[in-house]
């Protein structure tokens, strides 16, 4: 459901639903912060530059989590790290969203066991809205995760929030 | 260019008792064993010798080398005693061209090596890690704090091969 697919029924004029003219604002420029933690931010890096394109999607990277609507956590979270990611997230205004990229990220990956440094899973200290797999994931699946967050924002509601 | 026997019989002619063995019955490169608590005088000597001249620590590792003797209780827990901690050290001289390895073992109880981070900079970081996942004390080191893990990592060193891992750090779960 785009919102150009509504009829037009003059020159210039759209007919849309308050709801779906600003969910349709939010989730076309969402905003990431810029920052990568290992192996997986090469991927996220090649998904922002020019092949994969993630600014067609209205993505781009802010150096400041205040200015962020969605974090990517790409890599692994070590323990030492995760009491930043927790105050990164914490600094960023509402509505604000996390895409949990690669298996580090998601639930520990290849440190699940022995990794005594290793936060198992990013869900363990901030909300996840996308779990994106891949070890790292390619720039596709990482795509493939920012749709499935747009078309969750495409859900929302002014009224409530349906997640 | 000299070989690492011709460096065993240089050091031991200088240095006596410190130096303690020659390794050579090993699949990997020889090494020579030397006493913790002198690391920093010979490595002094092995720097500013002119036939020697090794100017570049290429590596500084600490070992857990699991050599404590190990008592199994009777609920079938084992507890293991003793055992030793060990520094290797990779040295190359870059005008001479020739490499040799040093390891200084030192007690589990109380593991104390001298620091060589004075002759070598670079033996900082080097030292400061084997401090931080095998809890090995580098004396006289400059600023001997945990460079990995967070500094207020209470649960102890983590490469040693009795530790045990927490489970909870500032409220986060640890184990899977």
């Amino acid at each position: 459901m785009g919102l150009l697919d509504k009829q037009f029924t003059d020159d210039n004029i759209v007919i849309a639903k308050v709801e779906d003219l600003l969910n349709w604002a939010r989730l076309s420029s969402l905003w990431q912060m810029g920052f990568g933690l290992a192996c997986c931010a090469i991927e996220m890096m090649a998904t922002s530059a020019s092949h994969y394109d993630f600014d067609r999607f209205g993505v781009i990277p802010r150096p400041s989590p205040r200015q962020s609507d969605v974090i990517i956590v790409s890599g692994t979270v070590t323990l030492k790290m995760a009491i930043r990611i927790k105050r990164l997230y914490e600094q960023m205004p509402d509505p604000k969203y996390v895409i949990s990229m690669g298996s580090c990220s998601n639930c520990g990956g290849p440190y699940w066991e022995h990794g005594y440094h290793v936060l198992k899973g990013v869900d363990r200290i901030i909300p996840v809205d996308v779990y994106v797999p891949g070890c790292p994931p390619r720039p596709e699946a990482l795509l493939e995760g920012l749709l499935k967050l747009q078309e969750k924002i495409r859900n929302e509601s002014l009224v409530k929030k349906s997640a | 260019m000299k070989t690492t026997e011709e460096i065993f019989n240089l050091l031991k002619e200088k240095f006596g008792d410190s130096i303690i063995e020659l390794k050579t019955d090993i699949p990997i490169e020889q090494f020579i064993v030397v006493n913790p608590l002198e690391i920093d005088k010979i490595c002094n000597f092995l720097i500013s010798d002119n036939d020697l001249a090794f100017d570049s620590l290429m590596n500084l590792s600490g070992v857990d080398d699991a050599n404590g003797e190990k008592k199994t209780d009777e609920s079938g827990n084992t507890q293991t005693t003793g055992g030793t901690l060990s520094v290797f050290y990779h040295l190359e001289s870059t005008s001479l061209r020739h490499k040799l390895v040093l390891k200084a073992s030192t007690s589990i109880e109380n593991p104390e090596v001298s620091s060589v981070a004075e002759i070598w900079r670079v033996a900082d970081w080097h030292e400061r890690e084997a401090y931080d996942l095998l809890g090995i004390k580098f004396l006289n080191h400059p600023d001997l704090r945990r460079i990995l893990m967070p500094y207020d990592w209470e649960a102890g060193h983590p490469l040693r091969k009795d530790y045990k891992n927490p489970e909870y750090y500032q409220g986060m779960k640890v184990p899977y």
